[in-house]
């Protein structure tokens, strides 16, 4: 039954980001609307799938590698209608739904048998921070991709360019103020997955903070938003600056998070 | 029963000519129901805009048609022939349909894919329509034509791009700012084009434009034009921390805005980006103003680029519309054709019922004992026979086949049906 639902999940990932190739090149009203059923179907079912391992494994479901991009997956998708529904950067489906859809076959490709947990992580502070670092996680990689496509939108207008995708980009404002809007929601929810991941730390080693190689990461990822967000404020670094910072933030989280997967050391490392 | 234009646009006439072609207002009126009492008219509807006066009509024989067009319009504006047939062009048949749907689709405009000549054409059908000038063609023929503009329209991008210097610059406006409804806009100098392009801004709903300008006077008339205020030449940098749009056109010698002092101005308005439009020649502001961040700086040969570049899709659209366009000529040609047989189908059906009224009429009279009910039976009997009879032979007419003609000429010859229509 958990096997379906998701295999079925990804069947409507993959369709839904066929079709968003197709509308980036065409982008016709029909397109669009395909496009969104599909993913909104793909993002149901996956919905059903993650509950449903929930109920079966007794724990929230971001214990192993395939459960955990599975989840990550979830959250950009939850998020990007969150920001649909907001800004209307419908174009955004056809840079998401790809990666969705690559994360969610590597995901398939992972072994998904549900373990006993080892005693560390059986604790409701291991969902708690997850769950956050996850959110935020993933706001940080809409952020990034709206600073993306901020960067090809500038560019458009700079260079007095106006083919391609200029058309159907949004404005520069709205970008902007997406990426804005994401990283606001990022921060808080990173502090606070770092917060909890220290209470969990010390009910489960003793100590809050264990220079773990994680947790260094995480604190660099902290620090470079802090410093996105701290810039705009006072220096006014908006626009062009903010992107490319967006970008170079997402990409210390990724170099986290498979950075210390290959490196297989430490405590965040999945059994 | 053929489409027919007569008509001239820009293309083959001087405004001059236009002008004085034009069925304007109560000439409107007048010229139409004129139009459509000339003989071989049949139905007429007249589209006159400033760029075209085209006649369209439905009529027996083209031929005389044109003449009795022609000494119409040369009546009734009073103009010689001889300047009229420079002028006019004449369509009839697919063409003539392939000319009122390319026109509908503002493919025959000036600005291809301007939207205004749809509007323009069903006011010109409406009005036909309450003077009762349309008949079944023309109303089917109209009502296509709007619905392959409105196609063309969804399926071709040939409205899309601006092809206009002000309008281009409004469009780049929306794409740096979405909203301008709380954008200030400032006058640098107050040039025709400047003018304009604020115009455009404030019917896109800019908050404000205010105007600066060398002398002073004038400034401050153009700003009471539009409800703002007017600033000193001197103190236009102070200005510039709150404004979003700059539109420049001062005829100064040289930059009146350096990279220095555009770099202060940035960075008083925390980096909120700066939309500068230079159409001054020489250019009034240093271009490397376009290197900082959060300033967009176009002059005016970059919005023409930009203009140009536009038109060019719009060409390469313009051939996807022909297309549509090929497609919907062949759907109401046919539907045209088929009203071919509609004359001989009628004819046929009442030369039966003609038949069965005789010949029940002398049978009653031979006998007269047959009573009411009887009566019903035999007549409901005559008219089920007749009308197996001629099931075949109207289905046939009905049925879009090649030979429909010799079909026609066959029924009538067989039926001895006479050629009334």
């Amino acid at each position: 039954m958990g096997v379906i639902l998701f295999e079925l999940a990804l069947t409507f990932y993959f369709a839904a980001s066929i079709v968003s190739t197709i509308e980036l090149f065409k982008g016709t009203k029909t397109t669009q609307r395909i496009m969104f059923s599909l993913a909104g179907a793909g993002f149901v079912l996956h919905t059903v799938s993650i509950i449903y391992r929930y109920l079966t494994a007794g724990h929230i479901p971001i214990t192993n590698f395939h459960e955990a991009t599975s989840f990550f997956s979830w959250c950009i998708v939850l998020i990007f209608f969150f920001l649909q529904a907001k800004y209307r950067i419908s174009l955004l489906c056809s840079f998401i739904m790809p990666i969705v859809f690559v994360l969610m076959l590597s995901s398939s490709l992972l072994p998904r048998e549900i373990k006993p947990l080892s005693p560390v992580l059986q604790s409701y502070w291991l969902g708690i921070h997850a769950v956050l670092a996850f959110l935020g996680n993933a706001a940080f990689a809409l952020a990034s991709g709206i600073g993306t496509m901020y960067l090809v939108q500038e560019h458009y207008v700079k260079s007095k360019r106006l083919g391609g995708l200029f058309e159907r980009l949004p404005s520069l404002q709205i970008l902007d103020e997406a990426n804005y809007r994401l990283i606001t929601l990022g921060f808080p929810l990173l502090t606070l997955a770092i917060i909890t991941g220290a209470v969990w730390a010390e009910s489960a080693w003793g100590s809050y903070w264990n220079w773990d190689t994680r947790e260094v990461w995480s604190l660099v990822t902290w620090f470079i938003y802090a410093i996105i967000l701290h810039a705009r404020l006072v220096a006014g670094w908006r626009g062009k600056k903010a992107a490319l910072l967006s970008i170079v933030g997402f990409l210390t989280i990724l170099i986290a998070f498979y950075g210390i997967k290959l490196l297989r050391k430490g405590l965040h490392v999945f059994q | 029963m053929k489409v027919f234009v007569v008509g001239l646009n820009h293309h083959t006439a001087d405004v001059e000519v236009r002008e004085k072609l034009a069925f304007n207002g109560p000439r409107l009126e007048d010229g139409l129901s004129r139009f459509r009492e000339l003989p071989e008219v049949h139905e007429a509807i007249i589209l006159s805009t400033c760029n075209r006066v085209e006649l369209y009509a439905n009529v027996g024989d083209t031929d005389k048609a044109v003449d009795s067009v022609k000494s119409f319009l040369s009546e009734f504006h009073a103009i010689n022939k001889a300047s009229l047939d420079k002028a006019l062009y004449i369509y009839s048949d697919v063409q003539a349909v392939r000319h009122i749907f390319r026109v509908a689709s503002s493919l025959d405009s000036m600005v291809v894919g301007e939207p205004q000549i749809l509007g323009q054409l069903k006011d010109a059908f409406d009005f036909a329509l309450k003077k009762k000038t349309t008949g079944i063609l023309l109303n089917k023929l109209l009502k296509k034509a709007i619905s392959v503009a409105k196609r063309v329209r969804t399926e071709t991008r040939i409205a899309e791009n601006a092809v206009s210097i002000s309008f281009a610059a409004v469009e780049l406006a929306r794409k740096i700012f979405t909203n301008l409804s709380s954008k200030v806009c400032m006058l640098l100098g107050a040039g025709e084009m400047a003018e304009l392009a604020a115009k455009h801004l404030i019917t896109n709903g800019i908050k404000e434009v205010i105007v600066s300008n060398r002398t002073y006077e004038r400034a401050c008339d153009l700003a009471s034009e539009f409800r703002s205020r007017a600033v000193r030449f001197e103190e236009f940098l102070q200005e510039m921390a709150g404004t979003d749009i700059v539109i420049c056109s001062t005829g100064a010698p040289s930059f009146v805005l350096t990279k220095p002092q555009m770099q202060k101005v940035i960075r008083e308005r925390k980096q909120r980006p700066v939309f500068i439009i230079d159409i001054s020649v020489p250019r009034n502001i240093d271009p490397e103003v376009n290197h900082l961040d959060n300033v967009y700086l176009y002059n005016i040969d970059d919005l023409q680029g930009v203009v140009d570049a536009n038109i060019f899709e719009r060409k390469k659209e313009a051939e996807k519309a022909e297309g549509i366009i090929g497609e919907e000529i062949d759907t109401f040609l046919k539907w045209q054709s088929s009203l071919d047989s509609v004359p001989t189908i009628i004819a046929l059906r009442e030369k039966a019922d003609e038949i069965k009224r005789e010949e029940l009429g002398k049978f009653f009279n031979k006998f007269p004992h047959v009573n009411g009910k009887e009566k019903e039976a035999i007549e409901y009997m005559t008219a089920a026979v007749i009308n197996k009879l001629i099931h075949p032979p109207t289905s046939a007419l009905k049925e879009d086949s090649e030979d429909r003609d010799v079909l026609i000429a066959t029924v009538k010859r067989l039926y001895g049906i006479d050629d009334k229509a």
